[in-house]
């Protein structure tokens, strides 16, 4: 492809805020403090696979909760009337212009001991402790990242033609035929921007984990931001790992649609 | 609505621009960058004197006050950036360490006249021994908080902290070096002199812990305690004081086994530009007036000996504020540890944690 001018400040970008960032962390990570060649990193990164494994654990299974409650909303929507449609992409976007944190420190307020969810809980005789466990984080992540889920979904669903959908019809296909043979297939670049969408980030998030769960819920991007202050070769070493492995997650990803989710 | 959202977009950046060119207005006769912790100064909200604003309207110099979370994110900054800061308010250890490595100015003490004013036994410190390159701001010690109505008998000790009867609602610090001096004051380890060998003993001490453990936590502390979420943490006595403020069901301890006396000082970074306003800060800072306005703001006690005399008895009688001299004697105050051994004990925490 050719390079044009106007591309030119965009490039520019990219090497300062993204190139020059990640050869530099590819530079801490193969060296030791003294600047000199290096595994010794990686050992240490490796140190924290069950963190890694918990953090990839987690983010597929927020993931997955997204797509299964994203999937029939994207459709619903992309179905209705031009302004109703407007209308409710809009709803959905609102809680994203309030801070994360904020949003963040609301579950912890409604899942508190005593809180309004705990109080309505005990009403029915269920009193557990809702914070500081796995399943809290995981509702924090699907929370936190669902619009990112729901939005490619349905802009993908609304520009399928409706007259495909009549075609089949048509042709006898009954609904769950319309919906395997023509809705889904041709939704699936929007279920792969989805998935990236929210499995990148939430494999990566931290404090998400530091609010909301307990004392082994740790993910690795907390740990990336406890050790890096101390050490910046193992931190970047575990940052690489992680990107290398979201990497080959995408890739994977990639064989599934025909359209890329990375490119 | 892509007409709106561009609507939105564009007030944003119109507002944005509108706040970073009213910060170019000017009139004073220089300027000078602070940096301070977070939520550390009195800052005019509610009844409280607004330092800065007094300070720039007594001197005509301009502050520029930005704000950091932890001393090492002060210390990356001054280490490896080009900004250039007029005075910084590490903590202890930090000053060590700055000092070490040669980023920090001697200070010109007869520019800063009110530092005779200071406490004897907050001159001549571990981390600056010859008084050169500090003046202190704030002190305090870490103590216990804990919530009366679930903690039956006074806890005295670190080791109320390991309370099986509490299980499920401890608390402990999210920060390594907070959380393993307390472990290591019960292994009989020295928290200012430690080997990785001792650093093994403080992991195992901690590894006790973590199964009666809530969480690991820093300023969630607040909402822990003031909600009757927990019943017990150990955190900083200024802090704690907040919370009990907020939550009369809270009280608070201070362990027998002595504690981490923490002293947070001004200082002039290497890269300063207006050294000669710095030393005016910092002298104005000093002021009786000036430390006791901060001192109620943040609750943590002054140094300075005129504004002690200032406070209410019900402060200075305050225990965990301000302890008695034998207590303080118990008290240790963190130095610069070895990188290391540092690293070291940062990688074990985390582990402990995962």
């Amino acid at each position: 492809m050719k390079l044009r001018r106007p591309s030119l400040p965009y490039i520019a970008w990219m090497v300062v805020f993204t190139l020059i960032p990640i050869l530099l962390i590819g530079f801490y990570a193969f060296t030791d403090s003294n600047g000199a060649f290096s595994l010794e990193a990686f050992g240490k990164a490796f140190g924290y696979m069950n963190v890694f494994a918990n953090s990839l654990w987690i983010a597929f299974i927020s993931t997955l909760i997204c797509l299964v409650l994203a999937y029939p909303l994207g459709y619903i929507i992309s179905r209705q009337k031009q302004s109703t449609q407007n209308i409710l992409t809009m709803l959905i976007m609102i809680p994203m212009w309030m801070n994360f944190l904020l949003r963040i420190y609301a579950w912890v307020t409604l899942l508190q001991n005593n809180g309004p969810i705990d109080t309505m809980l005990s009403f029915i005789g269920i009193h557990t402790n809702l914070l500081g466990n796995r399943g809290a984080v995981i509702l924090g992540m699907v929370y936190e990242y669902l619009p990112f889920m729901i939005l490619p979904l349905y802009t993908v669903m609304s520009k399928i033609d409706n007259r495909l959908v009549e075609a089949a019809q048509d042709l006898g296909a009954n609904k769950s035929e319309v919906m395997g043979k023509v809705i889904f297939p041709l939704s699936v670049p929007g279920i792969i921007s989805g998935v990236t969408m929210v499995f990148v980030p939430s494999a990566s998030t931290f404090l998400v984990s530091q609010y909301l769960g307990g004392t082994n819920d740790i993910m690795i991007g907390d740990v990336i931001d406890k050790i890096f202050w101390s050490d910046h070769n193992t931190g970047s070493a575990i940052a690489l790992v992680l990107m290398v492995s979201i990497f080959a997650f995408l890739i994977i990803l990639n064989f599934f649609g025909d359209e890329e989710a990375i490119s | 609505m892509k007409k709106f959202i561009s609507l939105v977009l564009a007030l944003i950046i119109s507002l944005s621009a509108t706040v970073v060119l009213s910060g170019c207005s000017s009139g004073y006769e220089s300027e000078i960058n602070v940096y301070n912790w977070g939520e550390y100064i009195a800052d005019g909200s509610e009844d409280y004197v607004d330092v800065i604003d007094e300070f720039e309207k007594e001197y005509n110099i301009k502050v520029n006050y930005t704000t950091y979370e932890t001393n090492e994110e002060l210390y990356n900054i001054l280490s490896s950036s080009n900004s250039s800061y007029d005075v910084v308010i590490p903590s202890d250890y930090m000053i060590e360490k700055l000092i070490k490595e040669d980023l920090l100015q001697k200070l010109d003490y007869s520019n800063i006249p009110n530092y005779d004013d200071v406490m004897d036994k907050f001159k001549g410190l571990s981390f600056d021994p010859n008084n050169e390159y500090s003046v202190p701001y704030q002190w305090g010690v870490v103590g216990i908080v804990y919530n009366k109505e679930m903690v039956k008998e006074t806890p005295d000790s670190w080791e109320d902290l390991w309370n099986k009867d509490l299980a499920g609602s401890i608390l402990q610090f999210n920060n390594s070096r907070d959380a393993y001096a307390i472990a290591m004051q019960l292994c009989g380890v020295n928290p200012t002199d430690f080997t990785k060998a001792d650093i093994d003993k403080a992991t195992a001490k901690l590894k006790e812990q973590k199964p009666l453990l809530k969480k690991y936590v820093m300023d969630q502390v607040f909402a822990e305690m003031e909600n009757d979420q927990s019943a017990i943490a150990p955190y900083y006595a200024g802090d704690i004081t907040t919370m009990m403020d907020n939550n009369e069901n809270l009280g608070c301890a201070l362990p027998k086994e002595g504690s981490n006396l923490y002293v947070d000082a001004m200082c002039v970074p290497k890269s300063a530009q207006n050294k000669e306003g710095a030393e005016k800060f910092i002298n104005f800072m000093t002021s009786p007036e000036i430390s006791k306005a901060n001192s109620d703001y943040i609750a943590y006690a002054t140094p300075v000996q005129g504004a002690y005399d200032l406070m209410d008895d019900e402060v200075k009688n305050n225990p965990l504020i301000y302890p008695t001299e034998e207590y303080l004697d118990k008290c240790y105050t963190f130095n610069d540890v070895d990188k290391d051994i540092y690293a070291y004990m940062q990688e074990q925490f985390v582990k402990l944690m995962s």
